[in-house]
């Protein structure tokens, strides 16, 4: 997956003396690039504007965030600041969840009683293309190795607390959970990733 | 003691107990609380921004992209797709009224583009809707009359699959089914359960409730969602949390755990209030029934009110000769979009009024005149052990026959 880590610093252009408001990281067959350039080099360059999509390409992903200097978090995909997601809940692509996750994660803690992971379905169609397909794809529908054992230790969890609470119908639901949470680690060839 | 809320059919059945077949087989499990359950699902196409933050051009986008897909998944025996930018409000509202699509999608926010709205409604049942460009690029919802979140949850997956088959969902492991919202993130899911609790009100425990709810992460609204008052004593339970709990937990928690509590409560102090005044509550249901019978002109919320109170009075078994698909019926039909629609043009309110009261006299005339068993009008909730004293006046009004040349909704001599 694509991710994002922005600071906000005042760093010049890296073609001009210009304040850099735009950071690239372009990762090229593992390599990590990060270019800083002000509004109008990256703008020259196609990088920005309203509609800028980020791009993925063969062995290439392109992670775009915008800082407007001392004011805030932009999202280079669909231009939303964080300061107006704030203002109207809304936020405006699915990029957004990425530029903004760091502020995003407390928000969404509070508003769902402490859940920040997602636990449950999968689309259906992409799961089955990513368990014919190689470890980049799976990561891509259920995570990283790290983020999978995070989702069964929480589901574990989970399963005890019903446990000590004496819900034994919500247990059993986890179980069944957990269960399909494991064997979709074991992946189709059965092997744990 | 069996309230005969209970159903005519139960007796001794435990107030909690769900699977208790309700008042009426034609409204669902435990419809002497439940009206209906409910689910729906925020999902947004992969590639495309959020409704609110795409020009018109993308909007239209994922309307060509949608309408094919959804049309083709055949969901029900038939689909009707409304293009929600070329109806009119009155149309809008009527779906509303329905509650097949939000207050939001059918006026959208100050400011806010119509551009590109649509919703498909399963037929003929009318059970299932999907929304196009609300606040999410998709909105599935099923609905279903008393308590069957199982059922609407089944319905609603099987939607998603299909139509998953042929969209890319915004979906990322760590968030889940991304949404415009972060309140929907996750799941995506918000289950609902459409309660009526005049007792709870009456016992003033309503307030218990909803604590009990928001510790739990519920919420507790009025009937028509967020912001809107519960007149009638209709209330809406739903989840608040999305993302760190599986649909299957959420579903758990609501359908076995919270729900039925709920459900048993309510029925708990309807049992109270009849053991402490059977005649009393009996009277405020048939006046109900006469007010109806015999109003003039009629607000939206004083005929709400009054069929609250001929629902309790049907849950309670105290008003045979009526039935529970009728009342919820009437719930909607007498909404202002729906007495405008019946009529086939606006209404001023004066009008409103004047033509709810006529719908609501002729349908409930015509309920009393062909459905009431004659030996049922002497003797109300004759099933009971408990001996009643002769029938008083207070149930002459259903005696009488509809008024002949009673204006219809359909007939327009209204105004």
């Amino acid at each position: 997956m694509p991710n994002a880590r922005y600071e906000v610093s005042l760093v010049k252009c890296d073609l001009c003396d210009a304040e850099a408001t735009v950071h690239e990281t372009q990762i090229v067959n593992g390599q990590v690039r990060v270019r800083r350039l002000c509004e109008r080099h990256a703008a020259e360059l196609g990088l920005t504007g309203v509609g800028s999509e980020p791009v993925s390409g063969a062995g290439s992903t392109v992670v775009l965030s915008m800082n407007k200097p001392g004011t805030t978090l932009r999202c280079g995909s669909c231009g939303l600041s964080y300061a107006a997601f704030r203002q109207n809940g809304l936020l405006g692509c699915s990029n957004c969840y990425e530029v903004f996750e760091d502020k995003l994660t407390p928000l969404i803690e509070r508003a769902h009683q402490g859940g920040t992971h997602h636990i449950g379905k999968t689309p259906v169609r992409m799961l089955a293309a990513a368990q014919g397909g190689d470890v980049q794809a799976v990561e891509r529908v259920l995570g990283s190795a790290r983020e999978r054992a995070e989702r069964i230790a929480l589901l574990r969890k989970q399963l005890e607390d019903a446990l000590a609470n004496e819900q034994y119908e919500r247990a059993a639901t986890l179980r069944d959970e957990l269960r399909r949470s494991e064997a979709e680690e074991a992946g189709p060839e059965g092997e744990p990733a | 003691m069996n309230t005969g809320g209970l159903g005519p059919s139960g007796g001794g059945n435990a107030p909690g107990d769900v699977r208790n077949g309700g008042v009426d087989p034609d409204s669902g499990r435990a419809s002497d609380v439940v009206v209906s359950s409910r689910v729906r699902l925020a999902r947004n196409l992969a590639g495309f921004r959020f409704p609110n933050r795409a020009p018109a051009s993308e909007r239209t986008a994922v309307v060509v992209k949608l309408k094919p897909i959804v049309l083709g998944a055949r969901l029900s025996a038939q689909t009707e797709w409304v293009d929600l930018t070329s109806t009119t409000p009155m149309h809008r509202m009527s779906l509303v009224e329905e509650r097949l699509i939000s207050r939001h999608h059918a006026m959208g926010k100050a400011g806010e583009p119509m551009h590109g709205r649509a919703v498909a409604i399963g037929l003929p049942d009318r059970r299932l809707s999907i929304m196009i460009n609300e606040e999410d690029h998709l909105r599935l919802q099923a609905i279903r009359p008393g308590f069957d979140l199982s059922g609407v949850v089944e319905e609603i997956e099987h939607a998603d699959d299909a139509i998953e088959q042929k969209a890319d969902y915004a979906f990322s492991p760590r968030f889940g089914y991304l949404s415009a919202c972060p309140t929907n993130v996750g799941t995506g899911v918000r289950l609902s359960v459409m309660l009526h609790l005049p007792a709870l009100k009456i016992t003033r425990e309503l307030e218990k409730v909803k604590r009990a709810a928001d510790d739990l992460g519920l919420t507790v609204r009025g009937s028509y969602g967020e912001g809107t008052e519960a007149t009638g004593d209709f209330y809406q339970i739903s989840n608040q949390t999305t993302i760190g709990k599986s649909e299957a937990v959420l579903l758990r928690e609501m359908e076995s755990e919270i729900i039925p509590s709920v459900i048993a409560y309510e029925r708990t102090a309807r049992e109270r209030l009849i053991k402490g005044g059977r005649r009393g509550m009996e009277d405020q249901a048939w006046r109900a029934v006469g007010l109806l019978l015999h109003a003039r002109l009629l607000s939206t919320e004083e005929a709400t009110k009054m069929l609250s109170r001929i629902r309790l009075g049907i849950a309670l078994g105290l008003i045979p000769g009526l039935r529970l698909p009728l009342i919820q019926q009437l719930l909607i039909a007498s909404q202002p979009a729906h007495i405008q629609m019946a009529i086939g043009q606006e209404l001023t309110q004066e009008q409103r009024r004047e033509a709810r009261a006529a719908l609501l006299r002729s349908k409930l005339g015509e309920a009393f005149a062909t459905k009431r068993p004659p030996s049922r009008l002497i003797r109300p909730g004759s099933a009971e052990a408990k001996p009643e004293p002769p029938v008083g006046p207070s149930n002459r009004p259903v005696k009488r026959p509809p008024e002949p040349g009673q204006p219809g909704p359909g007939n327009g001599d209204n105004r």
